[in-house]
């Protein structure tokens, strides 16, 4: 099946959508004392354009219903940016995010899988994400439906094995209802990726893995959606989106300092973020 | 957390596994062999203290644990003195093949370092805690298991591993623990555990950061006249069967307290040696068969029964249970 995607909201609506995300994604952690705030501002762009440009086929009030196309975090650290999406959809209320990491609150630290709805699997513990997507991919066929499913990943989290034990799989299986994409902020927990472990070059691997592989600007909506649509029309083989990311996008004082991955900021950082993200101009 | 106040333990402010950072910079310092392995959490666990200092024996295999433990596998077999790092989590979820085949079948000359065991980690939940890793390594026979207690131990006991030849896993903490030894004075031999609180009434065995807990538990008993021994479980393979026994015989009652899953645990291991040398009444103090929620620590070790008043609780049961026992009503 070969769509055009025709995004459901404006550009401008979708950088509001972002803003909030991203305010949400501030006050939750905030409260909760810790989380990790830049990397879920890594990825807000991405996860905006599924949920909310008109990609992912749901029903909030409808969870389960099987030929929903599946979002899968496997970057399970992101939980806050996963929860905010989710409570935008429709999912559940707003509310519920100031009750993240706390005791007796099914908002856990990471996501689990039937403790919230629409969170479509259990990660926390990274690489597992891609074989869980690739499940329900071999899952729609053998059940007629033809829904998609994306996974999104990190990129120190393509150090794991498991990873390219899925990416094997997926390109045998021929899975071209199944879509990475890749959340390439360039650093993992304890330093640049690049100074860490050598993951270029990455766009070969994929392809030499039989993947379609595509990239982005995971910042610009008319950039994700451009390649989203191209990916849908790859027929034999999964695709990834490699998309370009800042980790922390969206706070100045975040985006240059990698030491942030994992704190929570602090009232006073906090107040300053607020600030700064409360006044991002429409492009 | 008022834990050890009770007690009048002196409070420490680094948290365990900055202790753990620096007893392990202080090996390395004196060894040359010793070398470090991380999977990209040395700023968490802080094996990052190494790094710092020895840059050319600190490796980051990165967020691919099954590889970090075959590497350390053979930089063992180099002669090296490996410390492979990470969360407990990770290492026993990810690598458990290669910790079983690579190091414990092999029984090579590697140290590892579970970090963030137990619930104590707080808020990111339980895809990260270790609440069954002592059960996991107790999977792998060859394995020396040890549990410090507090920042004294700590350092004896990652000194103690890295001069033992074998395999020998190490259980850190996120958490601050307060003192139970004077820092430099905790004694420390593999197998043994500690008496830290004399008593003949019963017996709590703990690890970890319920020593501190049974040492609170301890004094509020003492105030209503039962007079509690307590002793540190340091090692939990191979266990100090004599300290055990002669609990059981001398006390005759024996409640067990572990920041991990009863299924598994110490507890269990600690019954099996009792049952078979000495029946006594116990009471078991641990995880019940359940996965916690993320939340703050001392709300957690609160919703799931892992206070100082937890241990009191199953003392004061297992304590009844002696005299009713003695008056031939137990059983
Ligand atoms: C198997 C496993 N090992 C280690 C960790 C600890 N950890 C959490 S986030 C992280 C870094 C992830 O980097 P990346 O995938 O690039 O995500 P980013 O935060 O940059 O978006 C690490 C090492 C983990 N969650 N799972
Ligand atoms: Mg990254």
């Amino acid at each position: 099946m070969s769509i055009k995607l025709t995004p459901t909201v404006s550009v401008p609506a979708l950088q509001d959508k972002a803003r909030a995300l991203r305010l949400d994604i501030l006050e939750a952690t905030t409260r909760a004392g810790s989380g990790h705030p830049s990397s879920s501002w890594s990825a807000v762009e991405i996860v905006a354009t599924l949920f909310f440009g008109g990609v992912l086929r749901y029903r909030p009030e409808e969870p389960d219903w099987p030929a929903r196309d599946r979002f899968i975090m496997s970057k399970g650290h992101a939980a806050p940016l996963l929860y905010a999406a989710l409570a935008h959809a429709g999912y559940f209320d707003r509310e519920m995010l100031s009750h993240l990491r706390e005791v007796n609150s099914p908002v856990q630290g990471h996501p689990i899988q039937g403790l919230m709805p629409g969170v479509e699997a259990t990660t926390g513990s990274l690489g597992q994400g891609l074989s869980v997507g690739l499940g329900h991919v071999l899952g729609g066929r053998l059940n007629q439906l033809d829904y998609r499913v994306y996974v999104l990943l990190g990129d120190g989290e393509c150090e794991a094995g498991q990873v390219w034990e899925a990416a094997m799989a997926a390109a045998h299986f021929r899975a071209d209802r199944l879509t990475a994409i890749l959340d390439y902020n360039k650093y993992q927990e304890t330093g640049p990726i690049s100074r860490e472990m050598a993951l270029e070059p990455l766009a070969a691997k994929w392809r030499s893995f039989g993947w379609y592989v595509a990239e982005a600007d995971g910042h610009d909506f008319d950039s994700l959606m451009a390649v989203l649509d191209e990916t849908q029309r790859v027929t034999g083989q999964p695709s990834i989106i490699i998309a370009h990311t800042v980790k922390g996008k969206g706070v100045s004082f975040v985006e240059s300092d990698f030491t942030f991955h994992g704190r929570a900021l602090s009232a006073e950082q906090a107040a300053a973020a607020r600030e700064e993200l409360s006044h991002v101009a429409r492009s | 957390m008022s834990l050890g106040h009770d007690a009048g333990l002196t409070p420490h402010q680094a948290p365990l596994r900055n202790v753990f950072g620096d007893a392990l910079l202080a090996v390395a310092t004196e060894n040359p062999r010793v070398v470090v392995l991380d999977g990209d959490l040395g700023n968490s666990t802080k094996a990052e203290t190494v790094r710092h200092a020895f840059p050319k024996r600190f490796f980051n295999l990165g967020i691919a644990e099954s590889n970090l433990v075959g590497v350390g596998a053979g930089l063992a077999a180099c002669g090296l003195i490996p410390w492979i790092t990470s969360f407990s989590s990770f290492l026993l979820c990810n690598a458990y093949d290669q910790l079983r085949l690579a190091v414990a079948m092999s029984n090579i000359n590697a140290k590892v370092l579970g970090s963030h065991g137990g619930i104590t980690l707080g808020k990111d939940g339980p895809t990260q805690m270790g609440i069954e890793d002592l059960a996991l390594v107790g999977g792998m026979p060859t394995f020396v298991m040890l549990v410090p207690s507090d920042p004294a131990s700590m350092h004896a006991a990652v000194r103690a591993a890295t001069e033992y030849v074998g395999p020998v896993w190490l259980r850190s903490s996120r958490v601050a623990l307060p003192q139970i030894y004077p820092m430099g004075e905790c004694p420390f031999e593999i197998g043994q555990a500690n008496i830290v609180h004399q008593g003949d009434d019963l017996t709590i065995i703990a690890c970890g950061i319920m020593v501190a807990a049974a040492l609170d538990a301890a004094a509020v008993l003492s105030r209503e006249g039962i007079e509690a021994r307590v002793l540190d479980m340091l090692t939990l393979r191979p266990m100090d069967t004599t300290a055990i026994v002669a609990a059981a015989r001398e006390t005759g009652a024996i409640v067990t307290a572990e920041e991990h899953l009863l299924t598994g645990g110490m507890g269990s291991n600690v019954a099996r040696i009792v049952a078979s040398h000495h029946p006594v009444p116990m009471r078991f103090v641990g995880l019940a068969d359940t996965y916690t929620d993320s939340g703050d620590p001392d709300d957690l070790l609160r919703k799931y029964h892992l206070t100082a008043a937890d241990i009191a609780q199953a003392a004061r049961e297992a304590y009844a249970a002696k005299h009713d026992a003695g008056n031939g009503r137990e059983r």
